[in-house]
């Protein structure tokens, strides 16, 4: 027996349970990285056979055709073919077909079975095929092929016992004899006469289901329905975790560091090391529940679905149905709306829906929205049933959507490759969402957040901390301690550039720190009119004192610099890590901080005149 | 016909996936997807919006497919 862990290839069409079958296979025994170069994802498993054997299994992406139309769809052709880079080519094939889908998945299996490598067809959902009365005549299908068949139900425990004990044996099942001859479709057609028989009739309770979620009133209605669900949740069951996550790691701070003299080791341990850890952590629990509801619907099939309603809509702005997701997540944090662009195959698609994913409006902007509006729109009814506050921060959202797809149709003018983008999404049979899958893709997104951007973030906050910490104040200071701080220099320096847009050296101050997070910015500006007390404490008391000392012009400046700013650094740090590509980034600041900059001038100039 | 002129839930058989210009990938994708002579298709939904993209059933499988990409595969339907 050989002491190498045999390598296996997991491949199968989109939709075929593969992944399932993936995480059946290999439990929680994973690893999540980048193919080198590309954003595509690596899955790779090991599997413990009842006899001791170990095998690596890699889950190669869903691919419908060698002849591949997305980076995927390469990765798959390339290492099936033993010619990707880096990557050994597979001692053994698992080709997936759902056995309730074999008119489009067979043609696929026989794609790969001319590759002429050992190979074993799984036969999955073989459940679902049988209470759909599709009979298959599996020693028929077997002795057509000459490869072993084996039938596999991914969803249900044990259901992939018959393959793992087929992988268990020594001998490899013998390379299959390749014949070219026959057109690929003319050979499924007469391998389906062969072996399957099919009911007239198939997939009732799709055809019932999508008669009323495709339909153009209910459809968008149910649409609805589900969108308003998600924000509700990720904006008030969130918000407890939240503050215990806050509220937790600000007391781990302050029991960790209280033996400590006051000093710098112990600012940078509170302020810098725990309250940058509170930063990160205290996204995570709205990223989880975001992503628990995208899992949901993205394994009953419902999500593509949601894709189809809104294609016509979002393809007139250049964008596509399938952005429709990201985008709405972006809502809560543009963080988990960029990491969900993933299911985005077109790359230019995808591309412009994470350049404009930032410009949804955040709930990190809402701390600030609420301050300002606050302080400086009065209380006041206008057309006598809306409320002018309300309207203001509609109108704040709403200049966040609009610019997104303004500025996602000129991304479309301007782009060289103007050959069609294709749509043609295959929307698969409704199931039940099986938990351990959820529960396997919600570790994944975790982990991806925590340790690839919290990474960065905690980084960037150590830092910024030293920067409005050092040097110190000097002992019979005036002003606040920030103002003599590196950043408060930076803010005196930046200030010329911010005066045509009325932000006076305090905002500038504010804004450093506010790189961090949006929400900081708030209790900065407290920090540098001398507040202290709680984050709530700050924002009562910053009210009044900041409508006593701006222009209302310079407070409206401020709200339109912040519908566009990129200045959330974790934002532009997982779009460096979804792109790979600095390029990308510097692109996304730059037309953010332009559109800022201009936004905030025009609406200074404008409310300058009027006030 | 082409299919993106095909009513609803009519169904026909494809007779040809034409290409739009020369090597186009969607049409080489169509035919990889299935969309071969002799093939039963039917349209059974429309997107809510100037009933753009198409729901095509082929087989067991609905494919969504946007207008321009309908048009490239040419059926004749069945006679009632």
């Amino acid at each position: 027996m050989s002491t190498a862990a045999l390598r296996i290839a997991l491949v199968g069409n989109p939709n075929c349970g593969k992944t399932a079958l993936f995480n059946q296979l290999t439990g929680s025994r994973q690893k999540v990285a980048n193919y080198a170069g590309v954003t595509v994802e690596r899955k790779e498993g090991r599997v413990l056979t009842p006899s001791g054997r170990v095998l690596q299994l890699l889950d190669l992406p869903g691919a419908y055709s060698f002849d591949a139309a997305s980076p995927d769809e390469v990765i798959t052709r390339d290492v099936c073919h033993g010619r990707y880079p880096g990557e050994a080519a597979p001692d053994l094939i698992v080709c997936v077909a759902d056995a309730t889908n074999l008119r489009l998945h067979l043609r696929f299996v026989l794609e790969v079975q001319r590759l002429g490598r050992p190979m074993v067809l799984a036969l999955n959902m073989m459940d679902a095929a049988a209470r759909r009365g599709v009979r298959i005549d599996v020693a028929e299908l077997q002795r057509q092929l000459g490869i072993p068949v084996i039938e596999t139900v991914a969803v249900r425990r044990d259901g992939a016992a018959a393959l793992i004990a087929r992988l268990d044996r020594q001998d490899l099942p013998p390379a299959p004899t390749v014949t070219t001859d026959h057109d690929l479709h003319i050979a499924v057609r007469a391998l389906l006469a062969a072996t399957v028989t099919m009911p007239s009739r198939t997939g009732s309770v799709d055809d019932a289901l999508d008669r009323i979620t495709l339909h153009p009133v209910f459809g968008l209605a149910i649409l609805a329905v589900l969108m308003f669900l998600i924000f509700q949740a990720v904006f008030s069951w969130a918000q407890p975790l939240m503050d215990g996550i806050g509220a937790g790691i600000a007391a781990l701070g302050a029991l960790a560091t209280q033996s400590l003299p006051d000093g710098a080791l112990k600012s940078l341990l509170v302020n810098g090391v725990f309250s940058g850890l509170g930063s990160v952590l205290v996204f995570l629990p709205q990223i989880l529940i975001l992503f628990l509801f995208i899992l949901v619907l993205e394994e009953s099939g419902y999500l593509p679905r949601a894709a189809f309603l809104l294609d016509r809509l979002m393809f007139k702005a250049g964008l596509t149905g399938r952005a429709f997701i990201p985008l709405l997540s972006s809502f809560a944090c543009a963080i988990p709306g960029i990491m969900a662009t993933r299911s985005i195959q077109d790359p230019r698609d995808r591309l412009t829906t994470i350049l404009v994913a930032p410009l949804m409006t955040c709930s990190a902007r809402l701390p600030v929205y609420t301050l300002l509006i606050a302080a400086f729109i009065p209380q006041r009814t206008v057309w006598g049933l809306f409320n002018l506050q309300g309207i203001v921060l509609f109108g704040l959202y709403f200049a966040g959507v609009t610019s997104a797809l303004t500025v996602a149709s000129v991304i479309k003018r301007l782009r060289k490759d103007k050959s069609e983008h294709a749509l043609l999404m295959e929307l698969p049979s409704y199931r039940i969402p099986n938990p351990r899958d959820i529960a396997i893709g919600l570790k994944e997104r975790a982990e991806i957040f925590l340790k690839r951007v919290g990474g960065i973030i905690l980084t960037l906050i150590i830092l910024l901390w030293f920067l409005s910490s050092f040097p110190a104040a000097p002992v019979d200071a005036a002003l606040p301690a920030i103002n003599y701080s590196l950043a408060g220099r930076i803010g005196h320096f930046m200030q010329p550039l911010f005066a045509p847009i009325g932000f006076g050296w305090q905002i500038c101050v504010a804004l450093i720190p506010g790189l961090a997070a949006r929400e900081v910015a708030v209790s900065a500006l407290g920090t540098v009119y001398a507040m202290s007390g709680s984050d709530d404490a700050v924002a009562t008391q910053l009210g009044p004192m900041i409508a006593h000392q701006w222009s209302l012009a310079t407070a409206l400046s401020l709200l339109a610099w912040y519908v566009f700013a990129p200045q959330c650094l974790s934002t532009l740090a997982i779009i460096r890590r979804e792109t790979g590509s600095w390029k990308i980034v510097a692109i996304a600041a730059g037309y953010l901080f332009a559109l800022a900059y201009a936004g905030a001038f025009v609406t200074f100039r404008i409310a300058s005149l009027w006030s | 016909m082409r299919l993106s002129e095909l009513g609803h839930h009519i169904v026909a058989t494809v007779t040809a996936v034409e290409d739009a210009g020369a090597a186009d990938p969607i049409a080489r994708r169509l035919r990889d997807l299935g969309f071969v002579a002799g093939e039963l298709v039917k349209i059974v939904a429309h997107g809510p919006v100037q009933r753009d993209p198409m729901l095509v059933q082929i087989g067991y499988t609905r494919f969504a497919l946007r207008r321009a990409e309908a048009a490239r595969v040419q059926v004749t339907p069945e006679a009632a």
